[in-house]
């Protein structure tokens, strides 16, 4: 048969990139080829945004400082809340990949069992980029404005993307440990609804009730909201960009280990 | 030995699953697991893949110990599982061509060698199809062809035909066969007694965690037994005189069914030779059936109980 099969035998840590790369190729096809979560990913962000613009548009603009159009205040909140349940598509993906042989086969092979997950996460991060932009112009067409420079924007991308890479990682964590995918769908429901609801996503804190307001001012989503809304408005950022920085990065040191090492002991059938 | 194992011991809590395994393979030699479910072929399967952990006992493929060396392990096994492990997104050739490259083949080697099995397996007109639309028969050929993307030297088939219809069955026996003559190594497991007659160099019995016969399928048959004839004849008069006629051949036998079981030593000349005598002395039968010993019959044989095999065939 056949010609000699050529073997790569660079160094192991390009090997072990060049597996992360091969399953970042395989989500990120995934992303085009599943149009249902394709059609999830451009409609249901531009759904929202319409519909929080829309309803509570009205009531809520009240509460807000003088001269703040709700729909300016609205879009940074939107974006975040988008993004941390996007990221969640990272759990059903990594359940889905354990319900099935796969990770089988991808534990047989002489590979980084790392790059399993980070093919989805990375992927993700892709996906929700896309869904982003594709917010922001929707927002546009319909009277979002901002002041923010294109320095401010870049400070902004950095913030939303390691936010979201944080996020995926802590949703791979869900991935791992959730037995089925209807598992995954209540369990990031119940995580991430709170979250962005009881922050300052959609309406100041001023009217929430003191236990709430200060779980509300302190928790991750508000300084992400935050230092996003701060550069967009462009207002004076105070603590937030660090400390939204500061969140991501922390949760990022925790959920990317604990994520792999997890994913490694559930695929040695202990 | 290219796959060895000795005293292999594995539980779950008090559950003990691999009670004590001894398993050897040849190189280039087929040895078939055979087993009811929950016999624990998986079990050994997932082991001896570096999928598993294990409690006790020592396991080596190709001399590298699974535990210390799993990597070593991994770049020389192929895998087919019972649960195919293909991507339903991807296309075909995709699969193929990731796979290849986790197995740390060049991107240019494992095209070309996605379009050799392609090829081999009847794959091409499907090739670029997302594999969700492919039939049972066609995941499973994908997905043994995806095992053999780095031509691995040992090859591990768990239930490569549980599942498939008679003819995808056959032709994936005759891929099956084809690997064992160009060398590779194999150990397969399977439910169906024919399926390890068929294939395989050595048969090894698994029943409730531990080996309880081995031996080449023509040795292992003659413990278990021969084929069967099972007579029905048209009334009890005609049951009558087959007694007479057929005697000491019968085995078996149920007046009120009006049936009867002849014992076959050789299926070609054993069954004519029985229905020319019933034809000659103008016996008439209702029907007749040529039964082969089936799993349950070989643990009836080799444990002397009745065991309740799962026949899963067709799910």
């Amino acid at each position: 048969m056949a010609a000699q099969l050529q073997f790569d035998r660079r160094p192991q840590a390009v090997i072990a990139l060049n597996d992360s790369l091969i399953m970042i190729r395989r989500s990120s096809t995934h992303i085009l080829r599943n149009t249902d979560q394709l059609l999830g990913t451009f409609f249901q962000p531009i759904m929202f945004l319409v519909l929080f613009a829309a309803v509570f548009g009205g009531a809520i603009s009240k509460a807000l400082p003088p001269g703040t159009n709700y729909l300016d205040f609205l879009m940074p909140g939107i974006i975040v809340q988008t993004l941390a349940f996007g990221s969640t598509t990272t759990a059903v993906a990594i359940c889905n990949d354990l319900q099935k042989g796969i990770v089988d086969r991808f534990r047989s092979l002489p590979m980084s069992s790392l790059a399993v997950l980070t093919g989805h996460v990375v992927s993700d991060l892709l996906r929700n980029s896309i869904s982003t932009v594709v917010m922001l112009i929707v927002g546009l067409v319909i009277g979002f404005r901002s002041d923010a420079s294109l320095v401010d924007w870049l400070a902004i991308a950095g913030i939303i993307l390691l936010f979201t890479l944080a996020f995926s990682w802590l949703s791979a964590i869900v991935g791992v440990l959730a037995r089925s995918v209807e598992a995954v769908q209540w369990l990031t429901f119940v995580l991430v609804f709170p979250l962005t609801f009881a922050s300052t996503a959609f309406v100041p804190t001023e009217g929430m009730h003191p236990i709430l307001k200060t779980f509300a001012q302190n928790q991750p989503i508000t300084q992400v909201v935050e230092a996003v809304r701060a550069l967009m408005l462009g207002q004076p950022i105070g603590n937030y960009g660090w400390l939204s920085v500061a969140w991501s990065v922390a949760i990022l040191v925790v959920a990317m280990p604990s994520a792999a090492w997890l994913f490694r002991r559930r695929t040695s059938g202990n | 030995m290219v796959i060895e194992a000795r005293n292999l011991t594995k539980s779950y809590g008090n559950l003990h699953v691999l009670k004590g395994v001894d398993l050897d393979v040849e190189r280039g030699s087929m040895v078939a697991l055979l087993g009811p479910n929950g016999a624990g072929k998986t079990t050994i399967v997932r082991i001896l893949c570096t999928l598993l952990s294990f409690d006790g006992g020592i396991v080596r493929v190709d001399g590298h110990d699974v535990r210390t060396e799993a990597d070593k392990v991994r770049a020389i096994i192929g895998l087919t599982g019972q649960a195919t492990a293909v991507d339903e997104l991807l296309t075909g050739r995709e699969n193929l061509v990731m796979m290849g490259q986790l197995y740390r083949l060049t991107a240019a080697s494992a095209r070309g060698r996605a379009q050799e099995l392609l090829e081999e397996f009847d794959l091409l007109d499907a090739a670029d199809r997302q594999v969700k639309t492919y039939s049972g028969g066609m995941r499973r050929r994908l997905d043994l062809a995806v095992s053999l993307i780095a031509k691995p030297p040992v090859l591990f088939l768990d239930e490569p035909t549980t599942g498939l219809d008679p003819r995808s069955r056959l032709a994936m026996w005759e891929i099956i066969k084809k690997l064992l003559a160009s060398g590779t190594t194999i150990l397969l497991t399977t439910q169906y007694l024919d399926e390890a007659d068929q294939l395989a160099d050595r048969i090894v019995v698994i029943d409730d965690g531990k080996v309880i016969a081995e031996g080449t399928p023509g040795a292992l048959k003659s413990k278990v037994g021969n084929d069967r004839l099972e007579l029905t004849f048209v009334d009890g008069d005609a049951f009558g005189r087959a007694m007479a006629e057929l005697g000491d051949d019968i085995v078996d036998s149920n007046p009120t069914e009006c049936s009867a079981t002849v014992l076959i030593k050789d299926t070609r000349s054993d069954v004519r030779a029985a229905l020319d005598r019933l034809a000659e002395a103008g016996i008439a039968i209702q029907s007749l059936a040529v039964h082969k010993p089936t799993l349950d019959d070989a643990f009836l044989s080799l444990t002397g109980k009745q065991k309740h095999t799962q026949n899963v065939e067709g799910q």
